[in-house]
């Protein structure tokens, strides 16, 4: 399993279109990917359950990926969340 | 082949379009148990498929005739579509209890559209919107129905509905929709006042429309006769050609009077206003001459989105109109919703009576957030033209004292945070509940104005829903109670030097105009397209003899009875 950490940085959080990106970006690996946030875990290739977190500015998250292309998942998130300006 | 429906007139002129039906579909789920749940579980999985492509296909059209911002929507289905969390209990449920896809969809989706309406975050209420609007797709392909997309029709079209709603009209295209057929409906349901107000030919209440009409069929919407023609001859396109043209020549002549005030026979003025929705209105009302907008309509900035709009973005509204009327007065109604005028972001509560409920004043006293984004829009955007504001749906003096109050709260804010905002604005109430009508002296103390509300004035003082076509007949304009309680209102004013008006569609109508001008009406707000052919009537009318016809008129003992009097002073005229 990898795992990585992120402060969020934009604004709004993650909300509407940055978790419409997230789930979109996810959904392309076949391994299992969450995300974690405040002691929950919810699927990150699930809208309505990247959505019920309700992650704000500043908020610590942790996206862990496990399968045969996690690794290249894990990667793709990243530059995501940095590329948009979401997190780092 | 060719067949004609009969219906109700609800607003002039002939039009030529396809039909387009704007049906919801039979979406009734029943619980079934399956023999083969993997079998289900694939059909399952096929509906999704089907809907993603028709998803994607309605977002790509979105993209390209509306812009990226209309096709996020789409997008966000298309996610909920495909999210595991709701297709794997969904797919989950079908194996373990061996039920038929419908149920387990319904079932499961109920969950967590009850799940985020109940989260205390704008932002997730919308998302169970869309839940919604996806399982509704689902079903649909489950059923093997169709869903109607109004909001991508881009060709010319006859709109063919049950009913229209509100919020299903304000996400037509005014560009493409060239008229209007309804099953149900009279003159003054919603979907009438919106054809009139948008200026398209309308026929309600034709009870048989959706049964007969077919997507494509071509259609000959009369909206003068309150006739529809389906897929007509030759010979009776050819004879409604010329029938449109003889109705186009008439307005011509109308147009004539456009820039001519409004006066009587013997010389006297009243003003002819126009009742709009939109600042988009303001184009019609200048075409047809209005002296003014009687009645704003401010719900439409509330419908057809999924939160409510911003200061900012109402004062916009309030000053393209202010601006755009050019110092005429402009009326506007604050926001009046709930009845059958609903708002779906602000989750409240079904009611058995919505007429007799919770609405307008009653729900912007109680929600005064509400209230008072909307007042401040209002008061800074006073500085713009010739502003009126009018509290709806009042029914006792303290509720106008507390809508007055919040009022003058926010004036004073605003004026300590530096905004100009303009010294006199009128401050006036819709008479439209009997309780009001009849203690209208004691109201004229408080109020600079009254706006008769008669669409609403009628079926409170008649008990009677005008929506429903058994009890319809008692829905009597002319019938002597009401024009006495339009009398009371009108020399209630009149006794403290204030103004009368009417914003109700009796002020429009042909019959009801003498009337009106006898009993001293001083501002007759009606739809836009109704101005020019009021003020060619009115130039023939003296107010002398139609004060004394409305003396007569409220001796007598049925609406019957008044309207053969009209009828006879029409002859003799």
């Amino acid at each position: 399993m990898s795992k990585k950490t992120f402060t969020v940085t934009a604004d709004t959080g993650i909300h509407a279109r940055p978790a419409t990106l997230l789930v979109q970006t996810a959904s392309k690996y076949s391994s299992d990917i969450n995300l974690e946030f405040n002691n929950k875990k919810v699927n990150l290739k699930s809208i309505m359950g990247v959505m019920s977190l309700g992650i704000g500015k500043g908020a610590q998250i942790a996206i862990s990926a496990e399968g045969n292309d996690e690794e290249a998942a894990l990667q793709a998130l990243e530059t995501l969340l940095q590329n948009e300006g979401l997190a780092n | 082949m060719a067949a004609i429906l009969k219906g109700i007139g609800a607003s002039d002129g002939i039009s030529f379009a396809k039909a387009y039906r704007l049906m919801e579909p039979d979406l009734t789920v029943e619980k079934k148990d399956v023999a083969d749940a993997a079998a289900e579980a694939e059909r399952f999985r096929a509906a999704l498929k089907k809907s993603e492509a028709e998803l994607e296909v309605i977002k790509e059209k979105a993209r390209k005739d509306l812009g990226d911002d209309k096709a996020a929507i789409f997008e966000a289905h298309l996610l909920v579509l495909n999210d595991p969390e709701l297709t794997g209990p969904i797919e989950d449920k079908i194996k373990s209890e061996s039920v038929n896809a419908e149920y387990a969809l319904q079932e499961t989706a109920n969950m967590f559209i009850g799940m985020f309406e109940a989260m205390d975050n704008e932002y997730m209420k919308e998302r169970a919107a869309d839940i919604k609007d996806v399982t509704k797709r689902v079903l649909a392909a489950l059923l093997g129905v169709e869903l109607p997309a109004p909001a991508l029709i881009a060709e010319e079209v006859v709109v063919v509905a049950e009913d229209l709603t509100p919020s299903m009209t304000a996400q037509l295209n005014r560009e493409f929709v060239k008229g209007f057929t309804t099953d149900i409906g009279g003159r003054t349901s919603h979907s009438a006042i919106m054809a009139r107000s948008l200026e398209i030919p309308a026929v309600v209440g034709t009870k048989n429309a959706t049964a007969d009409i077919q997507n494509g069929d071509l259609i000959i919407i009369d909206g003068l006769q309150g006739e529809v023609h389906i897929n007509p001859t030759e010979e009776v396109a050819a004879e409604y050609k010329k029938r449109a043209e003889a109705y186009a020549q008439q307005k011509a002549e109308w147009a004539k009077l456009v820039n001519e005030e409004t006066v009587t026979a013997d010389g006297r003025h009243v003003e002819l206003a126009a009742n709009i929705g939109t600042p988009a209105d303001l184009e019609g009302v200048k075409a047809n001459g209005g002296e003014g907008v009687g009645l704003y309509r401010t719900e439409f900035l509330y419908m057809g989105r999924d939160n409510l709009p911003t200061e900012e973005e109402q004062f916009e509204s309030y000053k393209a109109v202010l601006e755009g009327m050019e110092g005429k007065p402009v009326v506007v109604r604050t926001l009046d919703i709930g009845g059958d005028k609903e708002l779906p972001y602000l989750n409240l509560p079904h009611e058995m009576n919505p007429f007799l409920g919770f609405r307008a004043i009653r729900l912007c006293l109680e929600e005064q957030d509400i209230f008072r984004t909307q007042l401040r829009a209002l008061l800074r955007a006073s500085v713009h033209g010739n502003l009126k504001i009018m509290f709806p749906m009042i029914a006792t003096v303290n509720e106008f004292r507390q809508a007055k109050a919040v009022l003058l709260e926010e004036r004073a804010k605003l004026e300590a945070e530096g905004v100009s905002v303009a010294e006199n604005i009128e401050l006036g109430i819709m008479v439209e509940i009997p309780s009001t009508a009849v203690i209208a002296d004691l109201f004229a103390k408080e109020v600079d104005f009254f706006s008769i509300g008669t669409n609403d004035l009628i079926q409170y003082t008649m008990a009677a829903d005008r929506m429903n076509e058994r009890v319809s007949y008692l829905y009597q304009p002319y019938n002597p109670s009401i024009l006495r309680l339009v009398k009371m209102v009108i020399e209630a004013a009149h006794k403290e030097g204030k103004w009368a008006g009417m914003c109700g569609e009796m002020a429009g109508d042909e019959t009801a105009i003498p009337l009106l001008l006898g009993l001293g009406l001083d501002e007759f707000s009606m739809s836009a397209t109704s101005i020019l052919k009021a003020r060619a009537q009115m130039k023939h009318l003296s107010k002398a003899d139609m004060e004394e016809l409305a003396a007569k008129a409220v001796q007598m003992s049925t609406a019957e009875e008044v309207v053969e009097l009209v009828n006879a002073i029409k002859k003799n005229s």
